[in-house]
């Protein structure tokens, strides 16, 4: 079990490649440890509402109903309370995403800095339409407004990671670095 | 990258002079660089004389609105009947400014110290650092160092001895424009959608759990350790009387070279433009200048010869904002660049107020109906009534954000409009 200090434990990287699956949340030692350091630093339980939807999504790779119905629970909040929260939020999937959640800025930097073309680019090497997840589970790939890396436009982000400067020539290069045993970029 | 390039212009050394460097992102090294000098000082102060010199600093809000930070903090209760919170907003996620995620990235420690000090000066036993969600690259760096300041005990239990109690919880969003106004990240930070609220309360009165609360940018704290140590005189040896310091850039759009700058305020737009940054690559001219990030009103190229300070850019009909400016060079389709801008505000718009809700929206769709060109000259009309409409009418100023580049656009470059209408009445 990764160890966490409590007053990270709401900041953790919840867009990753792999996954660890889990049918209830707060039924294994690492759950339990999670929810209980989060509920720690807040006054009230709703505070840990948006890291435990972090959590969700880090063990699950998106937010099922189901795990918002526990987050519901165990933080005394109702599953539409809840619901209405992780619908506000973008990079909450309410659906299962491919393994690489590719976003590409578009707004304006990077949109004048060819993003609508690297976008493109993204979407005819991996095969797919906007949003949707490749054949085989790996890509989706979606617009995102700013990423907040301005001055490197085209930036993307795929889960955790970001690539600057990134060209629709550059693309497949990116590509090839999210294979397991490639070096970071 | 991301760190200042050489250029002849004086850089500011307060915030980025250990940009690029690892190891100043660890404690040990971090020490040796000065590091948490300015917390031993302030452990021993009244909070009331951290205030004092924070306000004769000059010190403004970096997030855009330029608030005086003194100011601010000597809103907080001065006796406390319940806790207290300092929220750092590092939730950057104004459209052209990436200078955080700097600050985060390379100098976590001194943002965790900004923290502490901001913290003993409102009397708030508890810090929360605000991430935006996408920034898990630089979170990561700054969890390492919070860990790190926790187990040296700079944060938590009688800090440095002083019997003095604050912890700090880095918390990060999960992708709101909003969550950057203050009163959205408050509603993020207690588990709620990141809608704006209605002031008054103010954050001092009512904040996060409903306790006072002050909402300070990362930049703005990060700032703070120097002062403390150096003294408001020094900090003033920068910028002009109404604003002091240091500021960090954020060049983006078409430039030789885009990037991070800590520059004095004061220094003319024009020379952070074509001298810093080398102006339009490929020997292009520049069309217009967003000065200072997407919610402010566009410059023409004949209009950069400013003093880039609070009021000299207020003075120039725009705004210093996270003095972050996106530059459009001559080949730019200033409508298509302004719908892109628009679809934007859109799209972040939190629903609550129905004129920001469907005012940003119908922006965005007139916008790309005249791109697509299938607009009218009425239509010029509509977009100068929604800027009409869209200000100073809604809980916060996200609608207002995105009247200041249209009207400029509009009042600058009607000439692009009507090319792309074609007399279409």
């Amino acid at each position: 079990m990764k160890k966490v200090h409590p007053a990270v434990v709401g900041a953790q990287p919840f867009q990753l490649a792999e996954h660890r699956p889990v049918e209830r949340l707060f039924e294994d030692a690492e759950g339990r440890d999670r929810l209980e350091k989060s509920l720690s630093r807040y006054p009230e339980k709703k505070g840990a509402l948006l890291p435990m939807l972090a959590y969700a999504q880090e063990r699950n790779g998106w937010l099922s109903p189901e795990a918002m119905e526990e987050i519901a629970e165990a933080l005394d909040l109702t599953p539409a309370y809840v619901r209405s929260v992780a619908t506000f939020y973008t990079m909450y999937a309410k659906r299962p995403v491919g393994r690489y959640w590719i976003q590409v800025c578009t707004c304006i930097s990077c949109h004048v800095n060819r993003g609508e073309e690297v976008f493109e680019s993204f979407l005819e090497h991996t095969g797919t339409r906007a949003g949707e997840v490749s054949e085989d589970g790996r890509y989706t790939v979606i617009e995102a407004e700013c990423l907040g890396a301005c001055g490197f436009a085209t930036v993307v982000q795929v889960n955790d990671r970001y690539f600057e400067n990134v060209t629709p020539e550059t693309v497949p290069e990116v590509l090839a670095q999210l294979e397991p045993g490639e070096p970071e970029a | 990258m991301g760190f200042p390039h050489d250029h002849d212009l004086e850089i500011g050394t307060i915030l980025s002079r250990h940009f690029g460097d690892p190891k100043a992102r660890e404690l040990d090294t971090w020490l040796t660089y000065g590091g948490y000098e300015g917390l031993k000082q302030a452990v021993e102060m009244d909070p009331g004389e951290i205030t004092t010199i924070v306000k004769d600093s000059g010190l403004r809000g970096r997030g855009g609105a330029g608030f005086p930070t003194g100011l601010k903090w000597s809103f907080m209760p001065q006796e406390k009947s319940g806790p207290h919170y300092l929220c750092c907003n590092a939730d950057e996620s104004e459209p052209g400014a990436f200078k955080d995620r700097e600050i985060l990235r390379w100098v976590p420690h001194l943002l965790i110290e900004g923290c502490l000090i901001a913290a003993r000066a409102i009397r708030a036993e508890h810090a929360y650092i605000y991430v935006r969600g996408e920034y898990f690259p630089f979170t990561s760096i700054l969890n390492d160092a919070v860990v790190e300041a926790y187990e040296a005990g700079y944060i938590g239990r009688d800090i440095l001895g002083s019997g003095w109690d604050c912890d700090l919880t880095v918390h990060i969003g999960a992708g709101a424009y909003i969550a950057g106004e203050e009163t959205g990240l408050m509603s993020s930070l207690t588990g709620g959608r990141a809608e704006p609220k209605i002031k008054p309360p103010f954050p001092a009165q009512s904040g996060v759990f409903g306790k006072p609360t002050t909402v300070n940018n990362v930049e703005t704290l990060a700032a703070v350790p120097m002062i403390l140590i150096n003294g408001a005189d020094w900090y003033r040896q920068w910028g002009t009387e109404k604003s002091p310091g240091t500021k960090l850039w954020c060049c983006s759009g078409h430039l030789v070279r885009p990037g991070n700058y800590e520059l004095e305020l004061g220094v003319p737009l024009k020379d952070v433009i074509y001298d810093v940054c080398g102006g339009a690559p490929d020997g292009k001219k520049i069309k217009a200048v967003i000065p200072g990030g997407s919610s402010t009103a566009m410059l023409t190229a004949d209009e950069l010869d400013v003093p880039s300070t609070y009021e000299g850019l207020q003075e120039a009909g725009s705004s210093l904002g996270t003095a972050s400016p996106i530059v459009l060079n001559e080949d730019t389709n200033i409508v298509r660049a302004m719908r892109r801008i628009a679809d934007f505000y859109a799209h972040e718009s939190c629903g609550q107020c129905v004129q920001c809700r469907e005012g940003t929206s119908w922006v965005a769709k007139i916008l790309k109906r005249i791109e697509d060109g299938d607009g009218r000259l009425s239509d010029l009309d509509t977009l100068y009534d929604l800027c009409e409409q869209l200000t100073g009418r809604t809980i916060c100023v996200l609608a207002d954000s995105v009247v200041f580049p249209l009207r400029s656009s509009l009042d600058k470059f009607r000439d692009e409009y009507e090319a792309l209408i074609g007399g279409r009445a």
